[in-house]
């Protein structure tokens, strides 16, 4: 009789056996987090809390720190005009200075906001457990690793223990196959995943997204995709590691040489899902339905094509939907039935985790070569981290901004959540590259927000009204 | 270092209504400008309980009928959106020890736990009822059976899920993991020394 072959483990499995400890006496696991990211916002309280306790970080060269959140981006000098943003990075510097963490200071050359910088330098890596106290940790399941936000009583548990208590995921599969139209990006693929399976449809799931469209992404695409997997609740995303994926780590500052690249290459190679391993669910969809994707409401699942006619609360399924349909046109000043398309815009923003990259920053240059920013609207592009800022001034870009009429600033989070000096004033509209739109998120209280590929986001820009970038930009389609 | 048994939660409540209510909202970001989480509990919900220039606006915890409140009663996906524990931490600053929502989100509902204040899932129905229940008398008394998943006051009395890890860990008193985890080093330091990419940096 032939031995039943056993039915093989999604990558989500592999790594959480490989670094699950122990069970808790609560059922949870006790994981081990290989890499420990941390920036100012959410560490301050944790080295606090380790303090009270009279404990060390145990394990100091597996966390990384750098600042991002409160940085200012025009006027870098210290120190800095808001004194709290200026005991923040104090604060830090101190704190990894007294417990021996390496830190990606401003006069590093390497600061940024942390999902850019972790995998610029190498220390993301495939196979490997990831936390931040920050949701946008997902961003490094790019590599095949399995990244988790987490709180700052978890950023203190890792500080003290190098594990955290966690309870196992459901693995959820998103194929995305097929190929993009000309003007539809990684953005767009992941705007549309979360429209389709709502904000809350990803809980208790970890994404795993792959298809011929995911295989033929680079890097900086899978970033921008899995970035946003906690908007739609997933407390992580990832790839599974491929050739695309070593080649971006080969050379990198952390990234193992030598002897032990090939050994990690292998290792990273049978880290990837079994072509027999198990989901606890599937969700297909074609890369050919995927259109430019904005959002028209305070909810990132609230997103709809570009050329989308915006919802009537009166014929909403439930009371619950027409509430929030309500609620978010009320928000938003936007009226049922009408296109959004057209509605004026007062502030064009490009960066964040999600698409502050080189290739965003390329891409958008491709098309405002010739184009000046509408009048009336206030252009700023952020580059992710200082290196992004580095590589584009070598190639000119900043160049191509500024002629057409963009701020080119210095490195950080900017106005995605607008901690530091870059905010919306009053109810401004802001055609934005980042992730979430919820309200007051871009520092006015009643400041709207409109998510959006970073392309679109010029298109906004340069027509001073949301737009199809595609007719502004007169994007070729291919021929059907 | 035992803690308290979080066994139940009794108190007033109130009801904040709204579906995703994220933490954007319950702290909005320029408040976490901060290096302790002290003094949090100011700016809770505070953008939409101020108007731009500082005044209050209409909102349940601005109406003195439900001042004192240790329960809040919301809706679903409570607690979306950043990881940022200062949400939770400005929810029990502001003096709540528990929240009963249709649903919440993953890494929210982690930190509540990590802090003591259990959430409750209940259904949308038992949601509405114990809304207008404690429209109606604010002062009622409210209680959480945190071990019997149960909530009972103002005249009702239903059943909530607390998922296990959550229930044990705040039943057993562990609900700050720390201390179970240090019991842990020895194991973990084997298994960093397995691990290849941990081995090295050793
Ligand atoms: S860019 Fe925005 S989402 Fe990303 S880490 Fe910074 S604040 Fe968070």
């Amino acid at each position: 009789m032939p031995t039943r072959k056993t039915m093989g483990q999604n990558l989500f499995e592999k790594v959480w056996d490989a670094h699950a400890v122990r069970s808790l006496t609560n059922g949870q696991t006790q994981l081990l987090i290989g890499t420990h990211l941390i920036h100012e916002v959410t560490s301050p309280q944790a080295f606090g809390m380790l303090r009270d306790l009279g404990l060390k970080v145990k394990y100091p060269s597996r966390t990384f720190a750098t600042v991002d959140h409160i940085v200012p981006t025009d006027q870098r000098v210290e120190p800095f005009s808001d004194p709290l943003a200026d005991a923040m990075i104090r604060e830090l510097r101190k704190n990894t200075d007294e417990f021996g963490v390496t830190y990606f200071d401003l006069a590093t050359g390497k600061q940024g906001i942390v999902h850019v910088v972790g995998p610029e330098q190498g220390i993301t890596q495939p196979g490997t457990t990831i936390a931040c106290g920050d949701s946008h940790t997902a961003t490094h399941g790019a590599f095949g690793a399995i990244a988790f936000g987490i709180g700052t009583t978890q950023v203190r548990d890792v500080l003290a223990t190098q594990t955290i208590a966690l309870g196992k995921l459901k693995v959820r599969r998103i194929n995305v196959e097929g190929a993009l139209s000309p003007g539809v990006y990684a953005k767009d693929v992941i705007m549309h995943i979360i429209a389709k399976l709502g904000a809350k449809g990803g809980i208790g799931y970890a994404y795993e997204y792959g298809g011929s469209l995911l295989e033929s992404f680079s890097m900086e695409e899978r970033m921008t995709v899995c970035n946003m997997s906690i908007e739609g609740g997933a407390r992580c995303g990832y790839v599974n590691p491929d050739d695309k994926t070593f080649e971006y780590l080969r050379g990198r500052p952390y990234s193992p040489d030598g002897v032990d690249w090939d050994n990690a290459v292998e290792g990273w190679r049978s880290i990837a899902s079994d072509d027999d391993c198990n989901y606890d669910d599937i969700v297909n969809i074609r890369a050919e339905e995927i259109a430019p994707t904005v959002t028209w409401g305070v909810s990132p699942d609230q997103a709809f094509s570009i050329n989308g006619i915006l919802p009537d609360p009166g014929t909403a399924a439930s009371e619950a939907e027409r509430l929030s349909i309500d609620e978010a046109l009320d928000y938003m000043q936007l009226e049922p039935g009408a296109a959004i398309k057209g509605t004026k815009v007062d502030v064009a923003f490009l960066g964040s985790c999600t698409n502050g990259r080189l290739s965003d920053f390329r891409e958008v240059a491709k098309y405002i070569k010739g184009h000046k920013v509408a009048a009336g609207v206030m252009a700023i592009a952020v580059p992710g981290s200082q290196i992004v800022d580095v590589l584009a001034r070598k190639e000119g870009l900043h160049e191509v901004f500024i002629e057409a009429g963009f701020e080119w600033r210095g490195a950080g989070c900017s106005m995605c959540l607008a901690m530091n000096p870059d905010k919306l004033v009053g109810d401004q509209l802001c055609a934005s590259s980042s992730n979430r739109n919820f309200k007051g998120r871009q520092g006015s209280p009643s400041g709207r927000t409109v998510l959006m590929s970073p392309v679109m986001v010029a298109a906004a820009a340069v027509s001073g009204v949301i737009s199809d970038a595609r007719e502004v930009f007169q994007v070729e389609q291919a021929s059907t | 270092m035992p803690l308290e048994r979080i066994a139940q939660v009794s108190g007033s409540a109130v009801y904040v209504p709204g579906n995703d209510i994220d933490t954007d909202r319950i702290i909005p970001a320029r408040f976490m400008k901060c290096v302790t989480f002290d003094g949090l509990g100011e700016y809770l919900f505070h953008d939409v309980r101020k108007n731009e220039e500082g005044i209050d606006r209409d909102h349940p915890l601005n109406d003195v009928r439900f001042s004192g409140a240790s329960i809040l009663i919301t809706n679903a996906n409570f607690g979306c959106g950043s990881s940022r524990e200062h949400a939770p931490q400005a929810l029990y600053r502001f003096g709540f020890r528990a929240v009963i929502a249709e649903s919440f989100a993953d890494i929210f509902f982690g930190n509540c736990t990590t802090l003591g204040m259990p959430c409750a899932v209940a259904a949308a129905g038992d949601v509405s009822a114990l809304a207008a229940a404690v429209e109606e008398t604010p002062a009622a008394p409210i209680t959480i059976d945190v071990e019997g998943r149960r909530v009972s006051g103002a005249g009702l009395d239903f059943s909530v899920n607390i998922p296990p890890a959550a229930h044990d860990a705040l039943i057993s008193g562990q609900w700050d993991p720390i201390a179970e985890l240090q019991e842990g080093n020895a194991a973990v330091a084997d298994r960093i020394s397995e691990l290849g990419y941990l081995a090295q940096g050793q």
